[in-house]
């Protein structure tokens, strides 16, 4: 425990002074440390789930407080502890007797319907099996509760399940612990593969001829687009700079490194470009649960553009950037000022910035992000497939449960 | 370095490098406050505890070396800061360990403190490389760890880059920082902190020289190891400027070489005085220091929360909805605010209270202070603990410091600093006296039930170094010295031809000096050989030749004689015959040529022109005294010289030719006759 203490203390003070940036780095990171919290927490005999959950929210509590920015840590830690709740929940039910699961689950709110549906399996791995078997998924097999996938692990499992009745309780928590680390193991790598599976489905939006506008740098938008280029797909890519980080040139320098055929402009030149656009095509900081998109500053302005000449605007995101919470939420901090010398460098202006000096002063905002309202997104693309910004709430409800959503 | 060549003996070139690259990075922090700049708070509490903007500024430090990649720092610091340091949490950092080295009682410099670390360098060799050196309290977000590999390239290059110094643009009204670089390698060339005077072959061995006048030193130094044994060596090396960097600047001998590294995009600064403080906690509250603002969790410090028009306010504090609030503003945590007041452009601390109808303007309020109603309280720094009572104003300037009381309707003076310590007097340094705490006497100074004493202000300028923005009469006299100077230098670096005005000065000065050594040694009796050495140490600092000299000296001895009280015109030759002999070896040994001795008889002729109807008499006389008596003081050929020059002058010119016609005439015969 001392250990995975002291890399909380780390990994805590590196997200407040953001030294690590990126959703998806952040929430690698997050996760593997949840995993080392959750395998080196002692269960106690009552009550194990309890005790994870406790263990991991008090972990996650100070995360979330380190960078209340970065949405993608709230995020995971609330998907981990959705797993272990599912888990727990498949596990005493199961105990209680395998028979009569489904009526005695009935009042049971319809997340849970999938765990209780394939009792022996880890709920979790069911969950993503049925996730990625299903896509596009489709919330009537959800409801029915009647997946045709049901009969992958029912056979082996049956004849166990009797037994784990009598079972002792510490197998039992051995069992538990096992299936969350398993499930967040799943989670590892569904956090990992995100940008492939992504990809994967680029050459369904990109066709030939196209001319796709970009904003700032997302390691997922670069994946995207060279996966397309990779399926012999020939298009063009205008690429605004993302002032004043500038991300959008290395962006560019990586697509051409990568045989694109390239444009740079500046950001305020996004009106001026988007009527030959046959598409923008931006990654999220996140998406709010409302389909709202937090993306870097500058992305507003682009979807307006594109609203106003008709173009579509698609949002790629990996599944740890959907957040539970809605951006109206005061609690919710969404931006970050950062520090005025990204836009001026000290020295210049400084006879100005220097506000004390009675005649006026000049201030200097910086933002990080900017807000795009659902309307403005067309469609989203995530690690299971495109959807619309309404459902972007269902989604959401699959991965959390409504506990968690207040830490 | 001897180590370092064993080592490469030893192993091979491959695994040194790796050595290298494992090295831990280092950093030593000076953190006692050797300044003066910030008394009278620094008797009382070390400046790197003062809090900027609610966070004692040693945690800046701290928290930018820790993330800039630094591994292990040495905090040189008090009791008080060690204290200070066991009690919060920077002990428990995995990557990153604080030691803390007590400094003697001693040491009162840099240079002490650097020579006490390489003392115990010696015992336990703790630091095994370069290391960042930090003097002071900075703030700052640059990385280092790339920095520190440049200067690790470059050393091992050039053996003799000893240091690279951060430095950083900046106001130019701000302070007065002379630098040259080579825009090329970016090597120091030249260094000062109020005049610019540099060589003339600064230029002759750089092509080019970079000039500029408008950087800031940030006081962050990568210094090798060679640093702390050089401040060994010169064991008079105090301030880690004005000596070392000076020093070496100046010793060409043994070649030592500092670099310096621009920073344009990230924020480094330096707290020296109540100005720089002011600044700093204004750059902080503009965000130029992120992630190190204060709704940011990067110490022990409680977080803030941003809100609009940059106002930072904690969860907890309660403010009265008339209260009126302005931009740029903290408010710390359980602190309150009655109703009706305004407040622009401050900081208040934690755990304040400050009453209704008060005005805050410009101000930083520390923690626990009690403002009471309808006070006014303008650019003032007010410390911990402080008790301002109803009514009271304090104006601009004004420090207020620990646990002051100020009365009831009490007016404080502008740019007052007010302490419950005595101020220390420079001829008592007594410590137990500093204590006394408060007498009847002192309390009547602010008011009814006021307790401080307001301290005597030690320099003039002091809008300079305080909070109160530079009111705008003394900003354009600044502006003004700077074009003033900025005329001045063209002259002495561009041509020589325009540059008389300023030999002239230095003239004028040389002269001085000299006079008084010459009179110094008449009152003590002084041999004259011993003289002669005096006035050749002056003339090599002026860089003098030998006839100013021997005019300067010959002056001084006329004036002497024209200034011991005579009776007549024959005391008045009496006494400067006598001055001459005693005098002759000191004005012989630079009198050799006829060039010194012409100038000595046009001098001669100058003072007689200024005193005209006392030595203007005895002009030829004198003459013939320092022909004839003297042994050849002046000599024929000079005196014929000077006659043969002035021949063609204006009559006026002539005056004191024709008084000595008789003298020249029988010069030339006699020359003639030798001649023949």
């Amino acid at each position: 425990m001392p250990d995975v203490q002291s890399t909380v203390v780390e990994f805590v003070n590196k997200l407040r002074k953001r030294k690590i940036e990126g959703s998806q780095a952040t929430a690698k990171y997050t996760v593997e440390l949840l995993r080392s919290v959750i395998s080196h927490q002692r269960v106690p005999h009552a009550n194990q789930a309890a005790a994870l959950i406790d263990a991991v929210k008090a972990v996650g509590e100070q995360l979330i407080a380190a960078n209340p920015v970065e949405l993608a840590v709230g995020n995971v830690v609330r998907r981990v502890l959705h797993i272990i709740r599912e888990e727990d929940l498949s596990l005493t039910t199961a105990a209680m007797g395998g028979l009569d699961l489904l009526d005695a689950s009935d009042d049971d709110d319809v997340d849970n319907c999938k765990g209780i549906g394939f009792p022996a399996m880890s709920a979790a791995v069911v969950a993503a099996a049925a996730r990625s078997t299903l896509r596009p998924p489709s919330l009537q097999t959800l409801l029915e509760g009647t997946p045709e996938s049901a009969t992958v692990p029912y056979t082996s499992s049956s004849g166990a399940d009797s037994e784990s009745k009598t079972a002792d309780k510490s197998s039992l928590t051995r069992k538990l612990k096992h299936d969350v680390i398993e499930g967040v193991n799943q989670l590892i790598q569904e956090i990992a593969g995100c940008h492939e599976q992504i990809a994967e489905q680029a050459i369904e939006h990109i066709h030939q001829n196209e001319v796709i506008l970009t904003l700032g740098s997302s390691r997922t938008v670069l994946e995207f687009l060279c996966a397309a280029k990779e399926k012999k797909r020939s298009f063009r890519v205008f690429v605004a700079e993302g002032a004043p980080r500038y991300q959008g040139h290395l962006l560019a320098k990586e697509l051409v490194a990568r045989g694109l055929q390239t444009t740079v402009i500046t950001d305020s030149a996004v009106f001026a470009m988007i009527s030959r656009v046959n598409m923008v095509i931006i990654g999220a900081h996140a998406v709010m649960a409302n389909g709202g998109v937090i993306g870097p500053v500058g992305v507003n302005m682009a979807a307006l553009a594109a609203q106003k000449h008709a173009v579509p605007f698609v949002v790629l995101a990996g599944s740890h950037k959907l957040c539970p919470l809605y951006p109206h939420n005061p609690e919710v901090l969404l931006n970050e000022l950062r520090s005025p010398s990204e836009l001026l460098d000290f020295g210049e202006f400084s006879d100005c910035l220097d506000f004390g000096a009675g005649s006026g002063s000049l201030q200097v905002v910086n933002p990080t992000f900017d807000y795009v309202p659902p309307n403005l997104v067309s469609l989203f693309i995530t690690d299971t497939g495109g959807h619309n910004p309404s459902y972007m709430y269902r989604l959401i409800a699959d991965y959390y449960s409504a506990d968690d959503l207040v830490m | 370095m001897a180590s370092r060549k064993k080592r490469a003996a030893k192993i091979s070139e491959d695994s040194e490098e790796e050595q290298s690259r494992r090295q831990r990075l280092q950093a030593i922090l000076l953190a006692d406050s050797f300044a003066t700049k910030l008394l009278p708070l620094t008797l009382e509490r070390p400046n790197v505890l003062l809090p900027l903007v609610n966070v004692p500024m040693i945690d800046y430090t701290l928290a930018w070396l820790e993330s800039a990649g630094i591994e292990e720092v040495f905090v040189f610091c008090s009791m008080q800061v060690i204290d200070y340091l066991n009690n919060s949490d920077w002990y428990s950092h995995k990557d990153f360990t604080v030691k803390t080295i007590e400094s003697p009682q001693n040491s009162t410099s840099a240079g002490d403190a650097l020579r006490y670390i390489y003392e115990q360098q010696i015992e336990t060799s703790q630091i095994q490389g370069d290391f960042v050196l930090v003097n002071g309290c900075i703030v700052s977000n640059m990385p280092l760890t790339q920095l520190i590999q440049e200067h690790r390239d470059r050393k091992k290059k050039d053996e003799k880059a000893i240091m690279t110094m951060v430095i950083r643009q900046s106001l130019i009204t701000d302070h007065q920082l002379f630098i040259a670089v080579n825009p090329l390698t970016k090597q120091l060339l030249y260094y000062d902190e109020d005049n610019i005077c540099f060589d003339k072959s600064l230029l002759d061995r750089n092509p080019s020289v970079l000039l500029c006048s408008d950087m800031q030193d940030c006081y962050i130094d990568i210094c090798s190891l060679e640093v702390l044994s050089l401040f060994v060596d010169n064991f008079d090396y105090q301030h880690m400027r004005c000596d070392f960097v000076e020093g070496v600047l100046a010793d060409d001998i043994i070649g030592y070489k500092i670099f310096t590294h621009e920073i344009s995009s990230c924020y480094a600064s330096r707290i020296e005085n109540f100005r720089s403080y002011d600044m700093v906690s204004k750059d902080i509250i503009q965000r130029r220091t992120f992630p190190y603002v204060p709704d940011m969790k990067f110490s022990g410090n409680r977080t803030l929360k941003l809100e609009r028009q940059g106002i930072y306010k904690a969860s907890d504090a309660t403010q009265l909805p008339s209260a009126h609030v302005g931009a740029s503003y903290v408010i710390g945590h359980a602190t309150n605010i009655g109703s009706g007041t305004k407040i622009l452009n401050s900081v208040i601390g934690n755990g304040c209270s400050i009453g209704s109808n008060v005005v805050i303007q410009g101000s930083y309020i520390w923690n626990n202070v009690t403002v009471e109603d309808g006070c006014e309280i303008r650019n003032a720094i007010v410390c911990d603990e402080v008790k301002v009572c109803a009514g009271a104003i304090v104006k601009p300037g004004v420090v207020l410091s620990f646990k002051v009381v100020v009365g009831r309707d009490f007016v404080v003076p502008a740019y007052s600093q007010v302490s419950l310590l005595r101020q220390p007097m420079e001829e008592d340094s007594d410590e137990e006296n500093l204590l006394s705490g408060v007498d009847l006497q002192m309390e009547s100074k602010l008011g009814l039930d006021g307790a401080g004493y307001i301290w005597r202000q030690a320099c003039e300028d002091e809008w300079k170094h305080s909070v109160p923005p530079i009111p705008k009469d003394k900003l354009a006299e600044i502006i003004k010295a700077i074009d003033d100077d900025d005329t001045d230098d063209e002259s002495v670096v561009t041509t020589s031809g325009d540059a008389n005005t300023s030999i002239n000065n230095d003239l004028f000065d040389f002269e001085r000096e000299v006079d008084g050594t010459f009179l110094r040694a008449v009152e003590e009796n002084i041999v004259a050989d011993l003289a002669v050495l005096e006035i050749n140490s002056l003339r090599l600092s002026y860089n003098m030749e030998s006839a100013h000299c021997a005019g300067a000296i010959f002056y001084s001895m006329m004036k002497l004689a024209v200034s011991t009280p005579h009776s007549s015109i024959n005391d008045l030759y009496r006494n400067a015959s006598s001055i001459i002999t005693r005098w002759k070896g000191l004005l012989g040994f630079y009198v050799k040529k006829s060039d010194e001795q012409i100038e000595v008889i046009s001098r001669l002729e100058e003072m007689c022109e200024e005193s005209a109807h006392e030595l203007g008499t005895l002009f030829a006389h004198i003459l013939r005294y320092m022909y004839e008596e003297e042994n050849d003081l002046l000599q024929e050929v000079a005196i014929l010289r000077w006659s043969d020059e002035k021949a063609g002058a204006d009559e006026s010119d002539k005056v004191y030719l024709k008084q000595c016609e008789p003298f020249i005439t029988w010069l030339k015969e006699t020359s003639d006759d030798e001649d023949g």
